[in-house]
Protein backbone atom coordinates (compact mmCIF):
# COMPACT_ATOMS: atom_id res chain seq x y z
CA UNK A 1 0.00 0.00 0.00
CA UNK A 2 1.67 2.82 -1.51
CA UNK A 3 -0.46 5.86 -0.18
CA UNK A 4 -1.39 3.34 3.10
CA UNK A 5 -0.74 6.52 5.78
CA UNK A 6 -0.25 5.27 9.51
CA UNK A 7 -3.13 6.59 11.57
CA UNK A 8 -0.60 8.97 13.48
CA UNK A 9 0.64 10.63 10.46
CA UNK A 10 -3.47 11.18 8.95
CA UNK A 11 -3.90 13.11 12.01
CA UNK A 12 -0.38 15.13 11.84
CA UNK A 13 -1.59 16.47 8.65
CA UNK A 14 -1.29 20.13 8.31
CA UNK A 15 -4.92 22.46 7.54
CA UNK A 16 -4.78 25.92 7.02
CA UNK A 17 -7.27 28.18 8.73
CA UNK A 18 -8.51 28.95 5.62
CA UNK A 19 -8.87 25.58 4.20
CA UNK A 20 -10.93 24.62 7.18
CA UNK A 21 -12.94 27.80 6.55
CA UNK A 22 -13.80 27.26 3.12
CA UNK A 23 -14.60 23.54 3.98
CA UNK A 24 -17.21 24.66 6.52
CA UNK A 25 -18.62 26.99 3.87
CA UNK A 26 -19.27 24.72 1.63
CA UNK A 27 -20.96 22.55 3.76
CA UNK A 28 -23.56 25.18 4.46
CA UNK A 29 -24.23 25.68 1.28
CA UNK A 30 -24.45 22.43 0.34
CA UNK A 31 -27.05 22.17 2.94
CA UNK A 32 -28.97 25.36 1.87
CA UNK A 33 -29.13 23.49 -1.72
CA UNK A 34 -33.31 23.20 -2.42
CA UNK A 35 -33.65 19.87 -0.84
CA UNK A 36 -37.65 18.70 -0.44
CA UNK A 37 -39.51 15.73 -0.26
CA UNK A 38 -38.48 12.77 0.39
CA UNK A 39 -34.44 14.15 -0.48
CA UNK A 40 -35.05 16.15 2.52
CA UNK A 41 -35.83 13.35 4.59
CA UNK A 42 -32.34 11.72 3.81
CA UNK A 43 -30.19 15.11 3.50
CA UNK A 44 -27.56 14.22 5.70
CA UNK A 45 -26.21 17.44 7.65
CA UNK A 46 -23.31 17.99 5.89
CA UNK A 47 -22.28 21.43 8.18
CA UNK A 48 -22.38 18.59 11.39
CA UNK A 49 -20.01 15.92 9.70
CA UNK A 50 -17.90 18.59 9.08
CA UNK A 51 -17.85 20.17 12.43
CA UNK A 52 -17.50 16.66 13.70
CA UNK A 53 -14.55 16.14 11.59
CA UNK A 54 -12.60 19.02 12.16
CA UNK A 55 -13.39 18.68 16.16
CA UNK A 56 -12.06 15.39 16.20
CA UNK A 57 -9.28 16.12 13.64
CA UNK A 58 -8.15 19.92 14.67
CA UNK A 59 -9.52 19.93 18.50
CA UNK A 60 -7.19 23.46 18.93
CA UNK A 61 -9.02 25.20 15.78
CA UNK A 62 -12.63 24.11 16.00
CA UNK A 63 -14.59 23.29 19.42
CA UNK A 64 -17.71 24.38 21.05
CA UNK A 65 -17.59 28.06 19.81
CA UNK A 66 -17.21 27.66 16.62
CA UNK A 67 -20.15 25.50 16.56
CA UNK A 68 -22.93 27.43 18.08
CA UNK A 69 -21.54 30.14 15.97
CA UNK A 70 -22.17 28.10 13.12
CA UNK A 71 -25.48 26.72 14.50
CA UNK A 72 -26.72 29.94 14.74
CA UNK A 73 -26.09 30.64 11.17
CA UNK A 74 -28.05 27.91 10.34
CA UNK A 75 -30.57 28.81 12.40
CA UNK A 76 -30.98 31.79 10.73
CA UNK A 77 -31.15 30.52 7.23
CA UNK A 78 -33.45 27.18 8.23
CA UNK A 79 -36.34 29.70 10.31
CA UNK A 80 -35.63 27.44 13.29
CA UNK A 81 -35.73 28.79 16.70
CA UNK A 82 -32.25 30.89 17.43
CA UNK A 83 -30.13 28.17 19.53
CA UNK A 84 -32.25 25.07 18.38
CA UNK A 85 -29.13 24.51 15.67
CA UNK A 86 -26.39 25.71 17.71
CA UNK A 87 -27.54 23.52 21.07
CA UNK A 88 -27.87 20.71 18.99
CA UNK A 89 -24.08 21.44 17.23
CA UNK A 90 -22.48 22.67 20.54
CA UNK A 91 -23.11 18.67 21.51
CA UNK A 92 -22.07 17.24 19.14
CA UNK A 93 -18.78 19.33 19.11
CA UNK A 94 -18.30 18.00 22.62
CA UNK A 95 -18.82 14.49 21.29
CA UNK A 96 -16.12 15.55 18.75
CA UNK A 97 -13.59 16.57 21.31
CA UNK A 98 -13.33 14.25 23.62
CA UNK A 99 -13.72 11.23 20.74
CA UNK A 100 -10.63 12.73 19.40
CA UNK A 101 -8.27 10.91 21.64
CA UNK A 102 -10.31 7.57 20.50
CA UNK A 103 -11.05 7.79 17.12
CA UNK A 104 -7.24 7.33 16.27
CA UNK A 105 -7.36 3.91 17.53
CA UNK A 106 -10.18 2.74 14.90
CA UNK A 107 -10.43 2.68 11.63
CA UNK A 108 -12.64 4.32 9.60
CA UNK A 109 -15.57 1.86 9.56
CA UNK A 110 -15.73 1.68 13.75
CA UNK A 111 -15.34 5.21 13.28
CA UNK A 112 -18.56 5.73 11.48
CA UNK A 113 -20.23 3.76 14.16
CA UNK A 114 -19.10 6.06 16.80
CA UNK A 115 -20.09 9.10 14.38
CA UNK A 116 -23.30 7.43 13.88
CA UNK A 117 -24.09 7.76 17.47
CA UNK A 118 -22.69 11.04 17.98
CA UNK A 119 -25.17 12.57 15.33
CA UNK A 120 -28.44 10.54 16.85
CA UNK A 121 -27.45 12.29 20.09
CA UNK A 122 -27.15 15.89 18.41
CA UNK A 123 -30.42 15.23 15.96
CA UNK A 124 -32.19 13.78 19.45
CA UNK A 125 -31.37 17.21 21.14
CA UNK A 126 -33.03 19.48 17.89
CA UNK A 127 -36.27 16.93 18.16
CA UNK A 128 -36.35 17.39 21.46
CA UNK A 129 -36.31 21.03 21.24
CA UNK A 130 -38.36 21.08 18.60
CA UNK A 131 -40.88 18.57 20.74
CA UNK A 132 -40.78 21.15 23.61
CA UNK A 133 -41.78 24.17 21.82
CA UNK A 134 -44.05 22.74 19.41
CA UNK A 135 -45.31 19.52 20.56
CA UNK A 136 -44.41 17.07 18.06
CA UNK A 137 -41.85 15.18 16.38
CA UNK A 138 -41.41 13.94 12.64
CA UNK A 139 -39.58 10.44 12.91
CA UNK A 140 -38.51 10.39 9.06
CA UNK A 141 -36.13 13.19 10.41
CA UNK A 142 -33.81 10.78 12.23
CA UNK A 143 -32.72 9.04 8.78
CA UNK A 144 -30.53 11.59 8.25
CA UNK A 145 -28.09 11.00 10.87
CA UNK A 146 -27.74 7.19 9.27
CA UNK A 147 -27.15 8.67 5.77
CA UNK A 148 -24.44 11.19 7.34
CA UNK A 149 -22.89 8.58 9.06
CA UNK A 150 -22.31 6.66 6.06
CA UNK A 151 -21.09 9.56 4.24
CA UNK A 152 -18.58 9.75 7.11
CA UNK A 153 -15.83 7.12 5.46
CA UNK A 154 -16.07 9.00 2.05
CA UNK A 155 -15.57 13.13 3.53
CA UNK A 156 -12.82 11.77 5.48
CA UNK A 157 -11.09 10.22 2.59
CA UNK A 158 -11.86 13.26 0.44
CA UNK A 159 -10.69 15.73 2.87
CA UNK A 160 -7.54 13.83 3.97
CA UNK A 161 -6.63 13.61 0.32
CA UNK A 162 -6.88 17.24 -0.48
CA UNK A 163 -5.00 17.69 2.92
CA UNK A 164 -1.90 15.67 2.21
CA UNK A 165 0.83 18.13 0.31
CA UNK A 166 0.84 17.98 -3.51
CA UNK A 167 3.81 15.60 -4.84
CA UNK A 168 6.64 17.69 -6.50
CA UNK A 169 5.99 16.27 -10.04
CA UNK A 170 9.71 16.46 -10.69
CA UNK A 171 10.55 14.50 -7.96
CA UNK A 172 12.19 10.96 -9.15
CA UNK B 1 3.52 24.51 10.67
CA UNK B 2 5.18 23.71 13.41
CA UNK B 3 1.84 25.36 15.35
CA UNK B 4 -0.12 22.77 13.15
CA UNK B 5 1.75 19.79 14.12
CA UNK B 6 2.01 20.22 17.70
CA UNK B 7 0.48 17.54 20.37
CA UNK B 8 -1.94 18.14 22.61
CA UNK B 9 -1.21 20.77 25.34
CA UNK B 10 -2.66 18.82 28.92
CA UNK B 11 -2.47 22.40 30.44
CA UNK B 12 -2.98 25.90 29.83
CA UNK B 13 -5.91 25.52 27.57
CA UNK B 14 -8.33 27.82 28.48
CA UNK B 15 -11.66 26.67 29.93
CA UNK B 16 -12.41 22.42 29.90
CA UNK B 17 -14.28 21.35 27.39
CA UNK B 18 -17.35 20.17 29.54
CA UNK B 19 -16.91 24.11 31.46
CA UNK B 20 -17.45 25.11 27.48
CA UNK B 21 -20.38 23.14 26.45
CA UNK B 22 -22.25 24.04 29.73
CA UNK B 23 -21.71 28.01 28.66
CA UNK B 24 -22.63 27.56 25.11
CA UNK B 25 -25.52 25.11 25.98
CA UNK B 26 -26.82 27.45 28.68
CA UNK B 27 -26.27 30.17 25.90
CA UNK B 28 -28.39 28.16 23.44
CA UNK B 29 -31.33 27.69 25.58
CA UNK B 30 -31.11 31.38 27.20
CA UNK B 31 -31.70 32.22 23.25
CA UNK B 32 -34.15 29.22 22.65
CA UNK B 33 -36.29 30.48 25.47
CA UNK B 34 -36.26 34.35 24.69
CA UNK B 35 -37.05 33.59 21.09
CA UNK B 36 -39.87 30.77 21.37
CA UNK B 37 -41.48 33.27 24.12
CA UNK B 38 -40.82 36.83 23.42
CA UNK B 39 -39.53 36.92 19.83
CA UNK B 40 -37.30 39.46 20.78
CA UNK B 41 -34.67 38.66 18.42
CA UNK B 42 -36.59 39.36 15.02
CA UNK B 43 -34.19 42.61 13.99
CA UNK B 44 -31.17 39.83 14.53
CA UNK B 45 -32.47 37.82 12.34
CA UNK B 46 -32.96 39.98 10.22
CA UNK B 47 -29.73 41.44 9.74
CA UNK B 48 -28.04 37.96 9.88
CA UNK B 49 -30.93 37.25 7.21
CA UNK B 50 -29.19 39.96 4.93
CA UNK B 51 -25.43 39.01 5.27
CA UNK B 52 -26.34 35.52 4.00
CA UNK B 53 -28.81 36.55 1.30
CA UNK B 54 -25.97 36.34 -1.69
CA UNK B 55 -25.04 32.83 -0.43
CA UNK B 56 -28.56 31.39 0.15
CA UNK B 57 -29.32 32.93 -3.77
CA UNK B 58 -26.29 31.55 -4.86
CA UNK B 59 -27.29 27.93 -3.85
CA UNK B 60 -30.58 28.68 -5.56
CA UNK B 61 -28.91 29.08 -9.03
CA UNK B 62 -27.82 25.61 -10.24
CA UNK B 63 -31.91 24.80 -9.86
CA UNK B 64 -33.17 28.31 -11.40
CA UNK B 65 -30.53 27.81 -14.72
CA UNK B 66 -31.45 24.26 -15.00
CA UNK B 67 -35.31 24.86 -15.06
CA UNK B 68 -34.78 27.77 -17.40
CA UNK B 69 -32.65 25.37 -19.21
CA UNK B 70 -35.34 22.80 -19.53
CA UNK B 71 -38.07 25.57 -20.47
CA UNK B 72 -35.88 26.98 -23.49
CA UNK B 73 -35.69 23.32 -25.08
CA UNK B 74 -39.31 22.20 -24.46
CA UNK B 75 -40.32 20.44 -27.66
CA UNK B 76 -42.53 22.57 -29.77
CA UNK B 77 -45.52 19.80 -30.41
CA UNK B 78 -45.85 19.86 -26.88
CA UNK B 79 -46.15 23.65 -26.92
CA UNK B 80 -48.70 23.64 -30.17
CA UNK B 81 -50.59 20.01 -27.91
CA UNK B 82 -50.85 22.66 -25.06
CA UNK B 83 -51.55 25.65 -27.63
CA UNK B 84 -54.60 23.76 -28.76
CA UNK B 85 -55.78 22.60 -25.26
CA UNK B 86 -55.57 25.98 -24.02
CA UNK B 87 -57.66 27.48 -26.63
CA UNK B 88 -60.29 24.82 -26.33
CA UNK B 89 -60.24 25.78 -22.67
CA UNK B 90 -60.63 29.22 -23.63
CA UNK B 91 -63.68 28.74 -25.89
CA UNK B 92 -65.49 26.65 -23.11
CA UNK B 93 -64.75 29.85 -20.37
CA UNK B 94 -65.59 32.29 -22.61
CA UNK B 95 -69.20 30.83 -22.64
CA UNK B 96 -69.00 30.62 -19.24
CA UNK B 97 -67.67 34.04 -18.62
CA UNK B 98 -71.13 34.98 -20.24
CA UNK B 99 -73.44 33.05 -18.05
CA UNK B 100 -71.17 35.20 -15.00
CA UNK B 101 -71.36 38.26 -16.59
CA UNK B 102 -75.28 37.84 -16.90
CA UNK B 103 -75.24 36.51 -12.89
CA UNK B 104 -73.02 39.03 -11.80
CA UNK B 105 -74.98 42.10 -13.04
CA UNK B 106 -78.29 40.55 -11.93
CA UNK B 107 -76.02 40.18 -8.54
CA UNK B 108 -75.41 43.19 -8.30
CA UNK B 109 -78.78 44.80 -8.68
CA UNK B 110 -79.91 41.93 -6.11
CA UNK B 111 -77.28 43.95 -3.93
CA UNK B 112 -78.11 47.42 -4.36
CA UNK B 113 -81.81 46.37 -3.77
CA UNK B 114 -80.58 45.03 -0.45
CA UNK B 115 -78.08 47.31 0.54
CA UNK B 116 -75.64 44.82 0.75
CA UNK B 117 -71.73 46.53 1.41
CA UNK B 118 -70.05 45.16 -1.65
CA UNK B 119 -67.20 42.78 -1.13
CA UNK B 120 -63.46 44.61 -0.46
CA UNK B 121 -61.95 44.49 -3.50
CA UNK B 122 -58.08 43.47 -3.09
CA UNK B 123 -55.17 43.89 -5.53
CA UNK B 124 -52.37 40.83 -5.58
CA UNK B 125 -48.75 41.32 -5.90
CA UNK B 126 -47.06 38.50 -7.74
CA UNK B 127 -44.17 36.39 -6.06
CA UNK B 128 -41.86 33.66 -6.82
CA UNK B 129 -40.90 30.71 -4.71
CA UNK B 130 -37.01 31.25 -3.53
CA UNK B 131 -36.42 28.56 -1.26
CA UNK B 132 -38.90 25.56 -0.02
CA UNK B 133 -38.59 24.15 3.02
CA UNK B 134 -35.32 23.23 5.14
CA UNK B 135 -36.90 21.55 7.49
CA UNK B 136 -39.09 18.72 7.41
CA UNK B 137 -41.06 19.52 10.67
CA UNK B 138 -42.64 22.78 8.71
CA UNK B 139 -44.46 23.37 5.57
CA UNK B 140 -43.21 27.18 4.92
CA UNK B 141 -41.74 28.41 1.54
CA UNK B 142 -39.63 31.80 1.44
CA UNK B 143 -40.86 33.82 -2.12
CA UNK B 144 -38.72 36.81 -3.08
CA UNK B 145 -40.88 39.94 -2.38
CA UNK B 146 -40.44 41.30 1.24
CA UNK B 147 -40.94 44.39 3.17
CA UNK B 148 -39.94 46.80 0.45
CA UNK B 149 -42.44 45.30 -1.76
CA UNK B 150 -44.37 46.67 1.45
CA UNK B 151 -45.64 43.16 2.37
CA UNK B 152 -46.46 42.70 5.75
CA UNK B 153 -47.02 39.78 8.16
CA UNK B 154 -50.71 38.58 8.27
CA UNK B 155 -51.35 38.93 4.40
CA UNK B 156 -52.91 36.12 2.48
CA UNK B 157 -50.97 33.71 -0.19
CA UNK B 158 -53.02 32.45 -3.54
CA UNK B 159 -52.26 30.76 -6.32
CA UNK B 160 -54.96 30.56 -9.28
CA UNK B 161 -57.10 27.75 -8.08
CA UNK B 162 -57.05 29.00 -4.13
CA UNK B 163 -55.76 29.50 -0.85
CA UNK B 164 -51.73 28.63 -0.66
CA UNK B 165 -50.89 30.10 3.00
CA UNK B 166 -50.24 33.51 5.13
CA UNK B 167 -47.29 35.27 4.97
CA UNK B 168 -46.07 34.84 8.51
CA UNK B 169 -42.76 36.55 8.46
CA UNK B 170 -40.90 39.64 6.45
CA UNK B 171 -37.39 40.31 5.76
CA UNK B 172 -36.60 43.15 3.91
CA UNK B 173 -36.26 41.11 0.18
CA UNK B 174 -37.96 38.15 0.78
CA UNK B 175 -41.22 36.81 2.84
CA UNK B 176 -41.90 33.45 4.64
CA UNK B 177 -45.18 31.86 3.89
CA UNK B 178 -46.43 29.30 6.00
CA UNK B 179 -48.37 27.02 3.65
CA UNK B 180 -52.43 26.01 4.83
CA UNK B 181 -50.94 22.30 5.68
CA UNK B 182 -48.62 23.30 7.88
CA UNK B 183 -49.23 21.84 10.98
CA UNK B 184 -52.51 23.02 13.50
CA UNK B 185 -52.54 25.88 10.63
CA UNK B 186 -55.71 26.68 10.97
CA UNK B 187 -58.29 28.70 7.66
CA UNK B 188 -61.76 29.77 8.78
CA UNK B 189 -63.85 28.59 6.45
CA UNK B 190 -67.65 27.96 5.16
CA UNK B 191 -68.95 25.39 2.49
CA UNK B 192 -70.40 25.88 -0.42
CA UNK B 193 -73.40 23.70 -0.86
CA UNK B 194 -75.34 24.60 2.58
CA UNK B 195 -72.74 27.88 4.36
CA UNK B 196 -71.81 25.63 7.45
CA UNK B 197 -68.60 27.78 8.78
CA UNK B 198 -66.44 25.49 10.39
CA UNK B 199 -61.92 25.74 10.93
CA UNK B 200 -59.60 23.70 8.75
CA UNK B 201 -56.47 22.24 10.20
CA UNK B 202 -52.66 21.60 8.56
CA UNK B 203 -51.93 18.17 8.97
CA UNK B 204 -48.00 18.38 8.47
CA UNK B 205 -48.75 16.45 5.27
CA UNK B 206 -49.00 18.58 2.46
CA UNK B 207 -51.87 16.92 0.49
CA UNK B 208 -53.99 16.72 3.61
CA UNK B 209 -55.88 19.10 6.28
CA UNK B 210 -58.69 18.32 8.94
CA UNK B 211 -61.68 19.90 9.28
CA UNK B 212 -61.91 19.46 12.99
CA UNK B 213 -64.74 19.86 15.82
CA UNK B 214 -67.68 18.99 14.00
CA UNK B 215 -70.45 16.67 15.35
CA UNK B 216 -70.65 12.85 14.12
CA UNK B 217 -74.37 13.97 12.33
CA UNK B 218 -72.73 17.30 10.71
CA UNK B 219 -74.22 17.98 7.19
CA UNK B 220 -71.06 17.26 5.38
CA UNK B 221 -70.44 15.46 2.11
CA UNK B 222 -67.72 13.92 0.59
CA UNK B 223 -66.65 16.43 -2.31
CA UNK B 224 -67.91 19.71 -0.60
CA UNK B 225 -66.03 22.37 -1.41
CA UNK B 226 -64.70 24.80 1.16
CA UNK B 227 -64.12 28.44 1.06
CA UNK B 228 -63.08 31.18 3.02
CA UNK B 229 -65.48 32.91 5.14
CA UNK B 230 -63.83 36.51 5.35
CA UNK B 231 -64.53 35.86 9.01
CA UNK B 232 -61.28 36.92 10.40
CA UNK B 233 -60.15 39.43 8.34
CA UNK B 234 -57.51 38.06 7.09
CA UNK B 235 -58.29 36.14 4.25
CA UNK B 236 -60.99 37.61 1.53
CA UNK B 237 -64.31 36.04 1.74
CA UNK B 238 -65.06 33.35 -0.73
CA UNK B 239 -61.72 31.90 -1.71
CA UNK B 240 -61.74 28.22 -2.77
CA UNK B 241 -59.61 26.27 0.28
CA UNK B 242 -60.32 22.66 0.42
CA UNK B 243 -62.33 20.05 -0.72
CA UNK B 244 -63.52 17.44 1.47
CA UNK B 245 -62.29 13.64 0.51
CA UNK B 246 -63.19 11.72 3.16
CA UNK B 247 -65.34 11.22 6.47
CA UNK B 248 -65.52 8.76 9.11
CA UNK B 249 -68.05 8.76 11.37
CA UNK B 250 -68.20 6.67 14.16
CA UNK B 251 -70.41 7.18 17.08
CA UNK B 252 -68.03 6.38 20.09
CA UNK B 253 -65.96 9.76 19.37
CA UNK B 254 -67.86 12.95 19.95
CA UNK B 255 -66.62 14.23 16.88
CA UNK B 256 -66.29 13.12 12.98
CA UNK B 257 -62.98 12.89 11.49
CA UNK B 258 -63.11 14.70 8.37
CA UNK B 259 -60.14 14.91 5.48
CA UNK B 260 -59.97 17.34 2.80
CA UNK B 261 -57.05 18.33 0.38
CA UNK B 262 -56.10 21.64 -0.47
CA UNK B 263 -57.24 22.50 -3.77
CA UNK B 264 -54.67 25.37 -4.54
CA UNK B 265 -51.24 23.82 -5.71
CA UNK B 266 -49.59 24.49 -2.36
CA UNK B 267 -46.75 21.84 -3.39
CA UNK B 268 -46.65 22.55 -6.85
CA UNK B 269 -45.80 26.77 -8.58
CA UNK B 270 -43.45 28.61 -8.79
CA UNK B 271 -45.35 32.14 -9.07
CA UNK B 272 -47.63 32.64 -5.89
CA UNK B 273 -49.74 35.93 -5.54
CA UNK B 274 -49.76 37.95 -2.15
CA UNK B 275 -52.84 39.56 -1.51
CA UNK B 276 -52.85 42.96 -0.27
CA UNK B 277 -55.92 42.95 1.42
CA UNK B 278 -57.09 45.45 4.22
CA UNK B 279 -59.66 44.14 6.06
CA UNK B 280 -62.86 46.45 5.88
CA UNK B 281 -63.83 44.89 9.31
CA UNK B 282 -64.39 47.23 12.18
CA UNK B 283 -62.11 47.00 15.40
CA UNK B 284 -63.27 44.46 17.52
CA UNK B 285 -65.22 45.29 20.44
CA UNK B 286 -63.15 44.69 23.45
CA UNK B 287 -64.51 41.30 25.74
CA UNK B 288 -66.43 42.30 28.28
CA UNK B 289 -69.40 44.44 25.56
CA UNK B 290 -69.30 41.08 22.99
CA UNK B 291 -72.54 38.95 21.77
CA UNK B 292 -73.80 36.24 23.80
CA UNK B 293 -71.64 33.84 21.26
CA UNK B 294 -67.94 35.45 22.89
CA UNK B 295 -69.07 36.32 26.20
CA UNK B 296 -66.68 35.62 28.78
CA UNK B 297 -68.09 33.96 32.07
CA UNK B 298 -68.08 36.89 34.28
CA UNK B 299 -70.21 38.42 31.77
CA UNK B 300 -72.66 35.72 31.56
CA UNK B 301 -72.64 35.30 35.51
CA UNK B 302 -73.46 38.73 35.77
CA UNK B 303 -76.38 38.85 33.15
CA UNK B 304 -77.79 35.95 35.21
CA UNK B 305 -77.88 37.97 38.34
Amino acid sequence: MKYAMSADREFLLPASRRFIFASLIIAVLLEWLPWHGWALAVRPDFVALLLLYWCTHKPHRIGIGSAWVLGILVDVADASLFGQHALAYSVLAFGGLVLNRRVQMFSLKEQSVHVFGLLLVSYAVYALVHWQVRGFVVWEYFIGSLTSALLWAPLTLLIQTLRRPRRNPNEL
Amino acid sequence: MLEDTRSLHFFNRGPSAIARLVFFSMLSLLLLFVDARYRYLESTRQVIAIIIYPLQRLTALPGELWQGAAEYISLQNYLVAHNEQLRLQHDADAARLKQFETLMNENAQLSALLEVKQRADYSVQAAHIVYLEHDIFKRKVLVDIGAQAGVQAGQAVIDNQGVVGQVTRTFPWLSEVTLVTDKDNVVPVQIVRNGLRAAVFGSGNTSEMELRYQPVGVDIEVGDELVTSGMDGTYPAALPVAKIISIERDPAYPFARIVCVPLAGVDRHRTLLVVAFTSPLPQRPPEDTTGAGTRSKRAVRRGAQ
